[in-house]
């Protein structure tokens, strides 16, 4: 089992009082009606599901009952860095000093 | 290759069983091939032998990183049923049954597929309509699949508890008599073994690590840990590894991939006769002819490409299958282990063109993909040859995520997501 930190909480807990909500950044757009079919499928349905670092979304429900973002390796499993829901997505050369 | 015949069982038996031989080639990588498959499982290999045998198309190779059978086709529960809601999904997975029935003799191979019957259990009123409805669904679509009362559903399975104070008390159960089991391994050993005499190169410890594409766009080949190898045709049939493969031509797919895992106990005599399956509690159990109880547990919540999965996962699922047969409760487990399967939106598989000319995906099956293998590889194999879909495959393509047109199993599949 897996021991995730809940940025506001600010404790390491079970991944039990967790749930994956999964992507992160991804934007939602202000009227649905104007995105093409194509911009639609992008939104809704690709996925990046890569094999390396995730940045995903996660909720701590049975604790603070709040969404925040995490980075985490798809293969080891491992959280690289946990942050706060509307914070910005951290830029590619953070992620890859994280994975140094 | 030498068939398995009573004349050459014979022979073989006098002299110590020395003139097998090697049941496939373990050839080098060729400069080109007409066809390329990427991944060697039941469905890659089961697609390149159709080619060859159906289609006359004789230089194929199949690309495996690890060995061949050594994914998910080796660490499934080897459950098969083509109970499915939908008319789409119905035609595949019993066009797939239909293959498996003969699929011994095709092969020349004894793939030891059992009907024992696989038997889906409703706990409460939700389950007992939702399964209902699928037995009028199915029988609409000439699938097999019948409701039994609890007493009923004891007597297929004697060592299922119908009590009502049970923890999840049996309500009914969907009986779809056709279902059953096969050997995993013996499906891509056998594919294998046929595909290769008929000329087939399986390269096994061979990665693909690239896609390579001409400026107008068609696939030219693969770039491998064995050196570049040019193709007219790729097919990736990789599982959960297939979104990586299609980053590789600029194809970014509707899926995701988490762990799914599942445990043998301690092997028993003969005490459980069929397959059941619970949706509600999310367990599922059979026998093998070894005697290991084999169970299916859950996937992990969130991506992952560890090949193994939380240990709370295995837990719930035991604590359903105690409950269910309180005759396992003391029971020892012996392994468990991880496989990454590939999840669509609308949980049903993609079996595609793609906007890259000359490029095709099988991939999507998400939990339960070898049921599906003989018909998956079937309908695939017509799909590369004629450069268009079966008609028992035209729905499952990549653009119904763009079209709106799903085929959403989400509530008919065997495992909650």
């Amino acid at each position: 089992m897996l021991l995730i930190h809940c940025p506001y909480c600010k404790e390491d807990r079970p991944e039990l009082e967790f749930s994956n909500a999964g992507e992160a950044h991804i934007v939602r757009p202000k009227d649905m009606s104007d995105m093409s079919d194509a911009e639609f499928e992008k939104m809704f349905f690709i996925r990046e599901n890569p094999k390396g670092v995730s940045l995903e979304r996660w909720r701590h429900t049975h604790g603070c009952g709040r969404f925040f973002n995490v980075l985490r390796h798809t293969v080891s499993d491992k959280f690289l860095k946990v942050y706060e829901a509307g914070e910005p997505r951290p830029s590619d050369e953070e992620i890859a000093e994280l994975l140094k | 290759m030498r068939n398995f015949n009573a004349f050459n069982l014979a022979r073989e038996a006098m002299r110590g069983h020395k003139g097998w031989g090697q049941q496939w080639r373990n050839p080098e990588p060729k400069k080109s091939y007409d066809v390329i498959i990427v991944g060697a499982g039941g469905h890659g290999l089961g697609t390149a032998y159709y080619l060859a045998k159906e289609h006359g198309m004789k230089n194929i190779a199949v690309l495996e990183k690890g060995w061949l059978g050594g994914g998910n086709t080796g660490r499934n529960t080897t459950i098969i049923r083509s109970n499915y809601l939908y008319d789409e999904s119905a035609g595949l997975y019993n066009h797939a049954v239909n293959l498996w029935e003969t699929l011994s003799q095709e092969l020349n191979y004894n793939v030891m597929f059992s009907q024992r019957g696989v038997m889906m259990l409703a706990h409460n009123v939700h389950d007992v309509q939702s399964a209902q409805r699928h037995i009028h669904a199915n029988r609409l679509n000439g699938v097999d699949n019948e409701w039994l009362t609890p007493q009923q559903a004891k007597e297929y399975c004697p060592p299922l508890n119908i009590s009502k104070d049970a923890r999840y008390p049996v309500m009914g159960a969907a009986l779809q008599r056709r279902g059953g089991v096969a050997r995993h391994d013996a499906v891509a050993w056998g594919y294998a073994r046929q595909a290769s005499a008929m000329g087939v190169d399986i390269i096994q410890n061979c990665e693909v690590t690239g896609i390579n594409r001409a400026p107008s766009g068609e696939v030219t080949g693969v770039e491998t840990t064995k050196g570049t190898i040019g193709a007219k045709q790729v097919g990736v049939v990789a599982a959960g590894h297939t979104s990586v493969l299609m980053e590789m031509a600029g194809v970014q797919m509707p899926l995701e991939s988490y762990p799914l895992q599942a445990l043998v106990s301690e092997p028993v005599k003969p005490v459980f006769p069929c397959v059941v399956m619970s949706n509600a509690v999310h367990a599922y159990i059979s026998q093998s002819d070894k005697g290991e109880l084999v169970i299916g547990a859950g996937t992990d919540s969130y991506l992952s490409y560890s090949q193994t999965g939380s240990m709370h996962i295995l837990q719930h699922t035991l604590d359903a299958i105690v409950e269910l047969y309180p005759m396992f409760n003391r029971m020892k487990m012996l392994r468990t282990w991880g496989g990454i399967v590939d999840v669509t939106p609308d949980r049903s598989p993609i079996l595609s063109k793609t906007p890259v000319k000359g490029l095709y995906v099988n991939c999507g099956w998400g939990t339960g993909g070898f049921k599906a293998t003989p018909g998956s590889a079937h309908v695939f194999a017509h799909t590369i040859a004629k450069d268009e879909p079966h008609a028992i495959n035209a729905g499952f393509t990549l653009e119904r995520f763009r079209n709106g047109r799903l085929i959403d199993e989400a509530a008919a599949a065997a495992v909650a997501h």
